[in-house]
């Protein structure tokens, strides 16, 4: 299934000499086709995760919309956009977002136990392979590294084998062996249908996207 | 809804200092409300049962009363005293216009040396005109109180022979009364003729309580006064025209101990007052201060697919959890406060005190459990609002 941004924007309110408003995205077009995977390069500060958090349906655009499908995300009720995320959209966010209070396996399951679905340990804990973590299954998220919470997010993330898989620098705080473990997995996902936009400063990455997509200053343009 | 049960009962479990610090907040709303509620109801409960057992409109009592106790101290804080005046002012209070039935009383304090088994009050009443003491005593016991026949207040250790020995003579007791939160529940009751019987004797052994006859002797008199008399004019009539003798309105005595009540349900009131806007401004900093800490949790919980209603719940899920086990804790420290130590409260109020029955007081327990609650949950859920609107497009940039 397609993720679209039909001329999304986001303006933010600041104080500045020129004018009080500006735009962290300017107004876009942009499409994520299903089984490729796009990744987004730019400076810092450019509006990559502003686009990225619209696309995940956790931020309301200025203008424009976000379709899933047929499916407009912002015209759901919040419930509804919610469920929809749960189900279809994975996201891994910039940063450590594991909850404290749960194990990292019942981190993974998170998803799924939100809806009070079944989940075994069984998918769970593969995914928890392969992104090399298997062992802390039992672990609190305070005893772990930057890089092993990282992967963490990735497997909660694909537990529920989303069709949209939005990642923001899914591999800052890796070595390389672990960032191309990561990038490899991102990959298959592609192949496997999913589409994947991969938010990143990695200069490898390139070699696993099917198209890289520049941001600068809130305008997105191919490289 | 498992969902957020489990996910409340696993952040609570793993920030247990900080649950502990919220669940004692909360403890002092119930424990406050419960434990000062329970105390002004005994307080008023006291007072009813004051006044009931007191029944007359009138007592009148010698002059000199005063050196020997008064009434008050005597049916109020239980303190034994004695008085006494000769029959014939009897006679001559009963005829006056107004009252319409009046009953003598006799008050011995039994001693303390070897001639009696217990040092208390002894109130002995007239069987044939009494209208206070019997219609009291008819609630735990159905037979007539006979020639040396005792009943024994509620706080009178019964013997196993069932017999009390004052001044060298032994009586039966017969039946235990009701408690009363007053200073009757420490005393024994017995007719006019074996009260009279003590005192003759206790005159034998030495102790001068009343130099007339003790054949003669009454203590105070009881009056009802008939419809269509002002319960003042005829106390007034009495103490105008009966020398001697003074006669009080059952309602100074009694305004004098509402008074009482009034300023100590003051007091309890303010501190109630006090306490809960204490401890619900600090659950409300403390709940605020928790939600600028969790602002990232529930942003995660935002993008793994949680809508604002599971957040609202989950919040509302701990709130009650946490303002649920503080407030049982509270009611059962307020009631492990209230329930022993009561005797303690009623001696330093010195005002009569009676706990109410076990009906009114689970009704109180749960009412305020249910308002404490209610209170916590509703300070957290000020909180939440702010929590759960926030944009976590927003929140997850801050990096942490
Ligand atoms: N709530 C806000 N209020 C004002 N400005 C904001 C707000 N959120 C984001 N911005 C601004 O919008 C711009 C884009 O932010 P965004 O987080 O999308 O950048 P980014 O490309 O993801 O950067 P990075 O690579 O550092 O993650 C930045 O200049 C940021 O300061
Ligand atoms: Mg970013």
């Amino acid at each position: 299934m397609e993720l679209r941004a039909e001329g999304v924007s986001r303006r933010y309110f600041r104080q500045s000499k020129l004018s009080n408003v500006f735009f962290a995205v300017k107004e876009t077009n942009f499409a994520l086709p299903a089984g490729k995977l796009t990744e987004i390069t730019g400076r810092s500060g450019s509006g990559k995760s502003t686009l990225l958090h619209m696309l995940a349906g956790l931020l309301a655009p200025t203008t424009g919309r976000v379709l899933l499908g047929d499916t407009d995300l912002y015209a759901l009720d919040d419930a509804e956009r919610s469920k929809l995320r749960n189900e279809h959209i994975g996201v891994i966010p910039q940063g450590q977002t594991a909850l404290r209070s749960l194990t990292v396996l019942e981190n993974v399951k998170l998803p799924c136990l939100m809806y009070g679905d079944e989940v075994s340990d069984e998918i769970p804990m593969s995914l928890l392979e392969r992104v090399g973590i298997a062992a802390l299954r039992d672990a609190y998220p305070n005893e772990l590294s930057g890089g092993e919470l990282r992967r963490l997010a990735i497997a909660r993330a694909l537990l529920r084998r989303p069709r949209v898989l939005l990642a923001d620098e899914p591999t800052s705080n890796l070595d390389d062996e672990n960032t191309h473990a990561v990038l490899r997995l991102l990959r298959q996902c592609a192949d496997e249908g999913a589409a994947v936009l991969l938010v990143t400063h990695e200069r490898e990455a390139a070699e696993y996207a099917d198209r890289v997509l520049y941001m600068s200053d809130g305008v997105l343009s191919a490289e | 809804m498992k969902f957020e049960k489990d996910l409340s009962v696993k952040n609570l479990k793993r920030k247990p200092a900080r649950t502990a610090a919220l669940v004692i907040l909360s403890a002092f709303l119930s424990f406050s409300i419960f434990g000062g509620s329970l105390v002004v109801m005994s307080l008023q409960n006291g007072l009813k049962s004051y006044e009931a057992r007191l029944g007359a409109d009138i007592i009148v009592v010698p002059n000199q009363a005063r050196s020997h106790g008064t009434v008050d101290s005597i049916l109020l804080q239980g303190i034994p005293g004695y008085f006494y005046m000769d029959e014939s002012y009897f006679e001559k209070i009963s005829v006056r216009e107004g009252v319409e039935i009046a009953s003598p009383q006799f008050f011995l304090a039994s001693a303390s040396a070897g001639c009696c088994s217990v040092a208390v009050q002894i109130i002995g009443f007239d069987p044939e005109t009494d209208f206070s003491i019997q219609p009291w005593i008819r609630e735990s016991y159905g037979g007539a109180v006979g020639d040396g026949d005792l009943i024994v207040g509620s706080s009178i250790e019964i013997p196993a022979n069932r017999k009390l020995v004052f001044y060298n003579n032994s009586y039966n007791v017969v039946a235990q009364l009701d408690e009363t939160g007053t200073g009757l529940d420490t005393a024994v009751y017995a007719n006019m003729s074996t009260i009279r019987e003590m005192l003759e004797s206790s005159t034998k052994q030495g102790f001068r309580y009343y130099d007339g006859d003790p054949a003669r002797a009454i203590s105070s008199v009881m009056i009802k006064v008939g419809d269509g008399y002002g319960i003042e004019d005829v106390a007034n009539d009495i103490n105008v025209h009966v020398r001697k003798v003074e006669a009080t309105q059952a309602k100074s005595m009694i305004s004098s101990i509402a008074g009482g009540l009034t300023n100590v349900s003051r007091v309890i009131g303010v501190l109630v007052v006090v306490i809960w806007i204490l401890a619900l401004a600090i659950l409300m900093v403390a709940f605020v201060m928790i939600s600028n800490e969790r602002t990232k949790e529930f942003a995660v919980l935002r993008v793994v697919g949680a809508s604002e209603k599971m957040l609202k719940r989950l919040l509302r899920t701990e709130s009650i959890i946490i303002s649920g086990v503080g407030a049982l804790c509270g009611a059962a420290a307020a009631a492990l406060v209230v329930f022993p130590f009561g005797g303690l409260v009623k001696r330093s109020l010195d005002l009569p005190y009676l706990l109410p029955d076990a009906g009114v007081t689970a009704a109180l327990l749960f009412g305020s459990v249910a308002l404490s609650v209610l209170a916590g949950s509703l300070t957290s859920a000020a909180s939440a609002r702010r929590l759960v609107k926030n944009d976590t497009g927003l929140i997850l940039r801050e990096d942490a």
